[in-house]
């Protein structure tokens, strides 16, 4: 006879406020240009909650909560009410300073103090953040939890008490079953995330948002990475037209490609 | 961001033991797909070797269906190839894998762990850096000391420099950037054992679904024609798309716009969430050029681009533009490279 699956899951979603996916960042002399920048919530943490929201509106009351979570600057409250107005429940976040550089290991350090507090069943994070690129916080975490992984998710379903993933692999799709707790990151394919109407705006004004410090958690966020530069990338020299498929054809010969 | 950690710095010295830095010691898992090493994974040998120091293959999985992968592995100029096996690291899941990654690593003494930054190593690595507790450093384009290393930011559009404080450096590979190791005479030997510290059966591997391709290898290809939005149907993907491609011996990729109209599959997909690439020949068929899409496939060394809009911002990277309807210039375009090919 099969165990009864739990009767309720607990969401966790941690996510992060970036540079707007459409701004063309500028290198000045201190690296990317970041102040009065349009920063938004990073795509994939977007398709994060979605999901979770999703998860919901299909599981109904099997879902207990959903929390949102962010370590970052002052302003990064933002993407916790852009999150909240999708139809997240609660929101928690990770103050640190402006212009603090917090990396991957000691985000996935933080959240995992933030498990240990919320007890969540199923964590679920973008599978990357479009400024540092780095597409690891959520392996990292599922590593110091000791917790099975699903990343680059473009399928999600709870199936009594377990999920089953379809992930994103190089040449084609992988399926794994896994039972909770797990983390799973998404993938651009995973979801279309939904605006936030206004008068859900509204409502996620009032919903709880509880502030604390990477103290509080008693993590360490030192970088252990130091930044010792940041370029531009090298310019191309593009730009040239051709007026026919003859002229492509040449200038592929010429350069020894054909 | 805040540049410089001396915090970091202090911390480190404190930890340190040893007068002088030890001479790298590299530790390289090799990717096999199909009782083969995956392409990538002989770039991110190359990228060990720049290090300086000694470079140990690694090849985990099966012992039935590495065999040929070893024996390939032998033939690369590797310093030592280590084999480990276990029934339980048949899929290369990150839960039984990573404990295995992670003690290797410290009974090796290794100093780096490195592979390519393809969908396995972008999986299990972090899971390996989280156990050990080291920051890891992803798509490494550039190596200029053991410590520092240079990686794309931003979608590609700023490239930072970055000085590790760790004692043990995990980082993962652009294949882009580096060329593959090749094969030569001799062979390495192999230090075959079956897998310590092997991780709990957490996720249990259901099913797989591949696209079956007789053409190149988009990570690894000579060239690589992609088609976007423009090309308009899946229809006219195989039929305008598909025949350039196989004129040229190229790969097939294809724009975010192109994967989720259904035209291409999503493990086509180019840019920076989909593959980097970086051939000798680049052919952008009806792909407006997002910021999103540059970010893999800039660094390509000759691009063409196709676009009935002027002003699209493809023109920009492009070596050689045609403004032009595709449906006319492309099937134009192969006919000409087939008879130029004669």
């Amino acid at each position: 006879m099969r165990a009864s699956p739990p009767t309720w899951i607990k969401l966790l979603v941690p996510i992060k406020r970036t540079v707007d996916y459409s701004v063309k960042v500028r290198v000045g002399p201190k690296g990317v240009e970041t102040a009065g920048v349009k920063h938004s919530l990073n795509p994939f943490c977007e398709i994060a909650v979605e999901e979770a929201v999703r998860l919901r509106e299909k599981l109904k009351e099997r879902i207990e909560s959903i929390t949102v979570v962010t370590i970052g600057p002052p302003k990064a409250a933002d993407v916790l009410r852009t999150a909240l107005a999708m139809g997240a429940d609660a929101a928690i976040h990770v103050e640190v300073k402006d212009g603090q550089d917090v990396q991957p290991l000691g985000v996935a350090q933080a959240l995992k103090a933030i498990v240990e507090q919320e007890k969540p069943d199923l964590i679920i994070l973008g599978k990357q953040a479009i400024d540092d690129d780095s597409s690891q916080v959520g392996g990292m975490l599922a590593g110091l939890l000791d917790w099975p992984q699903a990343n680059f998710a473009s399928k999600l379903e709870v199936e009594g008490d377990k999920i089953k993933v379809a992930r994103e692999i190089d040449g084609g799709l992988e399926t794994l079953m896994m039972a909770l707790p797990a983390v799973v990151t998404t993938d651009l394919r995973l979801n279309e995330p939904r605006y936030a109407s206004l008068p859900n705006i509204m409502k996620a004004k009032k919903k709880p948002l509880k502030k604390m410090k990477a103290e509080d958690l008693k993590v360490d966020l030192t970088p252990r990475l130091e930044t010792l530069k940041v370029e531009a990338p090298p310019a191309r020299q593009g730009g040239a037209k051709v007026g026919s498929v003859d002229e492509i054809v040449s200038k592929l010969k010429e350069a020894g490609v054909l | 961001m805040q540049r410089f950690a001396s915090a970091s710095r202090v911390f480190t010295l404190a930890r340190r033991s040893y007068a002088t830095p030890p001479s790298p010691s590299a530790l390289v898992l090799i990717e096999h797909k199909d009782d083969k090493i995956v392409p990538a994974s002989l770039n991110a040998i190359t990228a060990a070797r720049k290090l300086g120091g000694t470079v140990t293959g690694l090849v985990v999985g099966e012992e039935a269906s590495t065999k040929a992968v070893v024996e390939g592995a032998q033939k690369l100029g590797l310093d030592a190839l280590l084999h480990r096996t276990s029934p339980a690291l048949a899929h290369a899941l990150a839960e039984p894998l990573a404990p295995v990654l992670a003690a290797l690593v410290k009974s090796g003494n290794y100093t780096h762990l490195t592979a390519a930054h393809s969908a396995q190593g972008k999986n299990i690595f972090p899971r390996v850096a989280g156990i050990l507790g080291v920051q890891q450093i992803s798509d490494v384009m550039a190596i200029e000391s053991p410590d520092t290393f240079v990686r794309p930011i931003y979608a590609g559009n700023a490239i930072a420099t970055v000085k590790s404080s760790d004692s043990i450096k995990i980082f993962t590979v652009r294949s882009a950037s580096w060329d593959a190791a090749v094969s030569g005479e001799g062979a390495t030997e192999v230090d075959a054992k079956a897998a310590e510290e092997v991780g709990k059966e957490q996720a249990a591997w259901v099913s797989e679904e591949l696209t079956k391709s007789e053409r190149p290898d988009l990570g690894s290809a000579q060239a690589v024609v992609s088609g976007g939005r423009g090309v308009k149907s899946k229809e006219s993907f195989d039929s305008i798309i598909f025949p350039l491609a196989d004129a040229l011996g190229a790969a097939v990729g294809a724009s975010r716009a192109a994967v989720d109209s259904g035209y291409a599959d999503n493990s086509q997909q180019v840019g920076q969430t989909g593959k980097v690439v970086a051939p000798s020949l680049y052919v952008a068929v009806g792909i407006s050029g997002a910021l999103q899409h540059l970010a893999g496939m800039k660094d390509s060394k000759t691009i063409v681009a196709i676009n009935k809009d002027p002003d699209a911002p493809i023109f920009q990277v492009a070596d050689h533009g045609l403004v032009a309807d595709l449906f006319e210039a492309v099937p134009e375009l192969t006919k000409k490279v087939e008879e130029a090919k004669k």
